[in-house]
């Protein structure tokens, strides 16, 4: 038994297969950390300006999904945490004045958020209307910037920059630079536009689940068109975004990029790929569009695209053909939302309606799953595109991975855990809308959150909680 | 080589955020163990909801403690980072088990409302809390006694399973068990529950009592078996042991002459936990690992150690603000979750009985199995685990 665990744990694979699935579970719940404020804020700025009593209603329903998944979050976050040591001693040992750096960061964050969460959950009945409002603001600034510093991380691995390295050790640190290195711009604003595209569509999907099935009241109506807004207008700037970062991985991180476009050798008129399978050396199943690739890179078919030739077998990354399929499917998936936006934009500018034709409301309740893959498969073309390096030309996988032995356990645990998790974070807010279809909306306000204050003493009964329209002022 | 001052003066807000875990992390983690204690349905229903009502609002601030351990601990001590992570993989990895479970117990054990979901999720959440802090509390004895080495080739089963180190997560759990009782008298006084303030004035005696006890064993024990640190203890760093032991002295006091007011209570636990970590780090100063690893060969460049110190001092300029502000919303029950409406539904539907008490009884609090049932269990799955745990994860050739 010894014996086979010690070559099980040596070899990085269940390390990497447990990082990749923590890392693959947390992304999602943390998409909703960075924007679910900002959506139900919106839902709610909407609701007191126009004395909408639906969109409140809107607003106090999503600020207790909120709660749920924070703590999900919250804790499939410290999961990862522990893993970052865990499971990469060798990265952490060397490089951790580095690459930890901006984590620590990320904990002045954490800490605003997990504040203004409590605010805003429980401040609902007793601030004013737009106290309470602004109490959501520092959720929001506290995404973005913790978003900003967790990729900060793992755009360090990607280039790293801002050490000085000496016999292998780490002599000196400028913190700004780790921070800011040539990846962090673009990896931040990519990520926060696809927080925004997931928990936008994912959102807006669950009520046009309910449009699909005749609730067409404005309930859920504003339910569907918060969020679906939010995401379509976040959908074309990611589009952009995504072709200019290709352009600098391109440049900056060239043996990615020949894996995501299967160039094999350097070249001139490298044809583009859409699907297709790479094996020994040639692309089953694809098309091909000649010399779009080196056009997308330089805007000229003679623009040289560098090929993985151009590296040593060891140092090229594996499953070129997961990384490629990853890639097209990112890619499509985003012209697909893209052009669902586009649609439902047009009808509104011209007729000021909402779709309601099965032909939109099908692929629209779909968008947030499709949202959710464009991400995940847009994680593996990063990290798998990375390998065999954990830090970009500096450090090698195998290099970094813990010699303790037990990964094997740990990674079984882990998946164990996150399919309880995932049950939990899908099933409480299952149970909990169920339960609002079941009472009055005035039952609603009093609905359990698994975090909370402690409970009013039950006074007046009767005691209004947020009347409808407008809420007039609390006290 | 003498360690540089941005190393002593991070190290320093090291043990400064591992007090404040032990203080808050371990209230929470300590009310869950009372949980468990709580006995029956009907028996422990009132406690079990007074501590739900404590923790609920805090649990997620308080765990952001930990985060911070880990990371300043990764940013600033990279080399004693990887070691630790290296050699105590298995109890870090069980304390991160406890950490996950216990969230799912908590957020589930809320919305669920048949009575078998609820027993389930409310034992979880209870053992759990257990397991955390007595696995934390092994990985500390092992960094203490100097049994981490500094190039692990692999998990160190002997570091964490030595009798200072084993004694020192009982001593977790007990001082956790402490803290807590110590923290639920003024909640149960503020609410009103003359009798739950008696129920904790008890335990908090019993257990304040076991927990010098073990501290007075782990002391003897370390007198042995690391006597470096022993005598650091009974020197240098013994001002702040002996504050230690007289704020504990001061709280048991306080219970005896029944002075229940809030502030001199948990000021006197505080002072007591933040005392002795503090002692901790003196008494291993100047090393990280005594005394394989020296602070000044452990700590990261300058760089990173300043940017540790300016994420501290932002944390306090603005993390701060934001706690005064939820602190004085609270104070001023401007944040409430009404849940009389709720209560009312709710009762309609089968399920556990609501307890008499309207204004307190959650109809939510899980019903338990007999305690002896619950602690045999427990036992019983620790001691399977334990070997379990040997089985799978001893090195080869065998240690
Ligand atoms: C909703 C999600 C989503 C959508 C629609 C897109 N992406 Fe993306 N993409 C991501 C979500 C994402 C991501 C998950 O957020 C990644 C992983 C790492 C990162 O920074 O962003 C990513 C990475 C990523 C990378 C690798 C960056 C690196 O290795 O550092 C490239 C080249 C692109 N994307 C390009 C595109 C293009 C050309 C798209 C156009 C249509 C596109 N992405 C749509
Ligand atoms: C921003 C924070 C992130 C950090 C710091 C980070 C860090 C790491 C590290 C240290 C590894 C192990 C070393 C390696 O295999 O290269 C890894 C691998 C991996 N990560 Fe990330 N990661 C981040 C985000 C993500 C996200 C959000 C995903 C979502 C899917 C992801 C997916 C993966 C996968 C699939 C692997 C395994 C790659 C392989 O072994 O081929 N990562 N990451
Ligand atoms: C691209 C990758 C990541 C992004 C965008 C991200 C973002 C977030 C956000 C927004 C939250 C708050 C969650 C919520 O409130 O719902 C969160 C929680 C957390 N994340 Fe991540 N994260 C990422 C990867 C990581 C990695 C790699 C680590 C650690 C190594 C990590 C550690 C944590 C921790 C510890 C928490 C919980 C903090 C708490 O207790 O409140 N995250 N993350």
């Amino acid at each position: 038994m010894g014996a086979v665990t010690h070559v099980l744990a040596v070899n990085p694979i269940p390390a990497r297969s447990q990082m990749g699935s923590s890392l693959g579970f947390h992304i999602i719940l943390a998409c909703f950390g960075i924007a679910f404020a900002a959506v139900t804020m919106t839902a709610e700025w909407i609701g007191i300006k126009r004395g909408d009593a639906a969109a409140l209603l809107l607003a106090r329903r999503w600020s207790k999904v909120m709660a749920v998944l924070v703590a999900v979050g919250a804790v499939s976050g410290t999961v990862l945490s522990y893993e970052m040591g865990l499971l990469w001693p060798g990265l952490m040992g060397r490089f951790g004045a580095a690459v930890d750096l901006p984590f620590s960061v990320e904990g002045i964050f954490f800490f605003l958020e997990a504040i203004f969460v409590g605010v805003y959950l429980y401040g609902w009945q007793r601030l004013s209307p737009w106290a309470h409002w602004w109490s959501g603001m520092p959720i929001v600034v506290s995404g973005l910037l913790g978003a900003l510093s967790v990729v900060a991380a793992n755009s360090w691995m990607n280039s790293p920059a801002g050490y000085t390295l000496r016999h292998g050790k780490i002599t000196s640190i400028d913190p700004v630079s780790v921070f800011f290195n040539a990846s962090t711009p673009y990896e931040t604003a990519h990520m926060v536009l696809a927080a925004y595209m997931v928990t936008g569509f994912l959102v807006a999907g669950v009520y046009a689940v309910g449009l699909l099935r005749g609730r067409r009241d404005r309930y859920h109506r504003l339910g569907f068109a918060v969020p679906f807004t939010i995401a379509g207008m976040a959908a074309p700037l990611q589009v952009m975004m995504g072709d200019i970062i290709a352009r600098f991985i391109a440049h900056n991180q060239p043996v990615k990029f020949a894996a995501m476009e299967y160039v094999s050798a350097t070249t001139r008129d490298a044809p583009e790929w859409l699907g297709g399978i790479f094996i020994n050396g040639h692309v089953y199943l694809g098309a091909a569009i000649p010399a779009f690739d080196s056009i997308l890179v330089g805007f000229s078919p003679h623009t040289r695209v560098i090929g993985w030739d151009s590296v040593p077998p060891a140092q090229r990354p594996p499953l070129v053909t997961l990384i490629h399929l990853s890639f097209d499917l990112m890619v499509g998936l985003g012209f697909f939302l893209f052009a669902l936006a586009a649609w439902q934009a047009w009808w509104w500018w011209f007729r000021r309606r909402l779709l309601m034709t099965a032909w939109f409301l099908v692929p629209a309740a779909l968008s947030g799953v499709a949202a959710v893959a464009a991400m995940e498969a847009g994680w593996i073309v990063t990290e798998v595109g990375r390998q065999p390096w954990i830090v970009y030309r500096v450090l090698l996988v195998s290099n970094a991975v813990t010699p303790a032995t037990g990964v094997t356990v740990t990674l079984g645990a882990i998946l164990a855990l996150y399919a309880i998790l995932t049950v939990v974070s899908i099933g409480v807010p299952m149970i909990m809308s169920r339960r609002w279809r079941q009472g009055t909306p005035a039952e609603e306000a009093a609905e359990k959150v698994p975090y909370g204050p402690p409970q009013a003493t039950p006074g007046p009964a009767a005691r209004p909680l947020a009347p409808p329209a407008g809420r007039p002022e609390a006290r | 080589m003498s360690p540089s001052p941005e190393a002593i003066a991070v190290a320093a807000i090291l043990f400064g955020i591992i007090a404040a875990y032990a203080l808050f992390g371990g209230a929470d983690l300590g009310g869950g163990i009372w949980d468990l204690l709580a006995g029956s349905a009907e028996r422990g229903a009132a406690p079990r909801d007074l501590i739900d009502e404590a923790i609920t609002p805090v649990w997620e601030a308080n765990h952001v403690w930990l985060v911070f351990i880990l990371v300043v601990l990764g940013t600033a001590f990279p080399p004693a980072f990887a070691a630790i992570m290296t050699a105590l993989f298995v109890p870090l990895s069980l304390s991160l088990l406890g950490i996950v479970l216990r969230g799912v117990g908590f957020a589930f054990r809320h919305t669920a409302q048949r009575l078998r979901m609820r027993q389930l999720t409310g034992a979880l959440f209870a053992a759990s809390s257990l397991i955390t802090p007595f696995f934390l509390g092994t990985a500390v004895g092992a960094v203490a006694t100097g049994q981490v080495p500094v190039h692990p080739s692999g998990n160190v089963l002997a570091a964490w399973t030595s009798p200072t180190a084993v004694l020192t997560g009982f001593l977790f759990v007990a001082a956790c068990a402490y803290v807590s009782a110590v923290f639920l008298i003024p909640e149960a006084r503020q609410r009103g529950h003359q009798d739950l303030m008696r129920y904790f004035v008890l335990r908090a005696t019993a257990a304040g009592i076991l927990t010098g006890v073990l501290a007075g064993g782990t002391l003897a024990e370390l007198s042995v078996s690391a006597p470096r640190l022993f005598s650091r203890l009974m020197s240098s760093a013994l001002p702040l042991v002996a504050i230690s032991v007289a704020a504990g002295i001061a709280v048991l006091v306080m219970l005896w002459l029944r002075w229940y007011y809030s502030v001199g209570l948990r000021v006197a636990a505080a002072v007591a936990v933040t005392a002795v970590v503090w002692g901790w780090g003196l008494a291993q100063y100047p090393y990280l690992f005594p005394t394989s690893l020296s602070l000044a060969a452990g700590s990261a460049p300058a760089g990173s150690l300043v940017a540790e110190l300016v994420v501290a001092g932002l944390a306090v300029l603005l993390v701060a603000p934001g706690f005064a502000l939820l602190y004085v919303l609270q104070q001023r029950r401007m944040l409430t979750a009404a849940e009389s409406d709720a209560d009312l539904r709710l009762a309609a539907q089968p399920g556990p009985a609501v307890s008499g008490q309207p204004a307190l009884g959650r109809p939510g609090a899980p019903a338990a199995a007999p305690v002896a049932v619950r602690m045999t269990t427990a036992l019983v799955l620790a001691i399977l685990a334990i070997r379990a745990i040997r089985d799978v994860f001893s090195p080869p050739g065998g240690r």
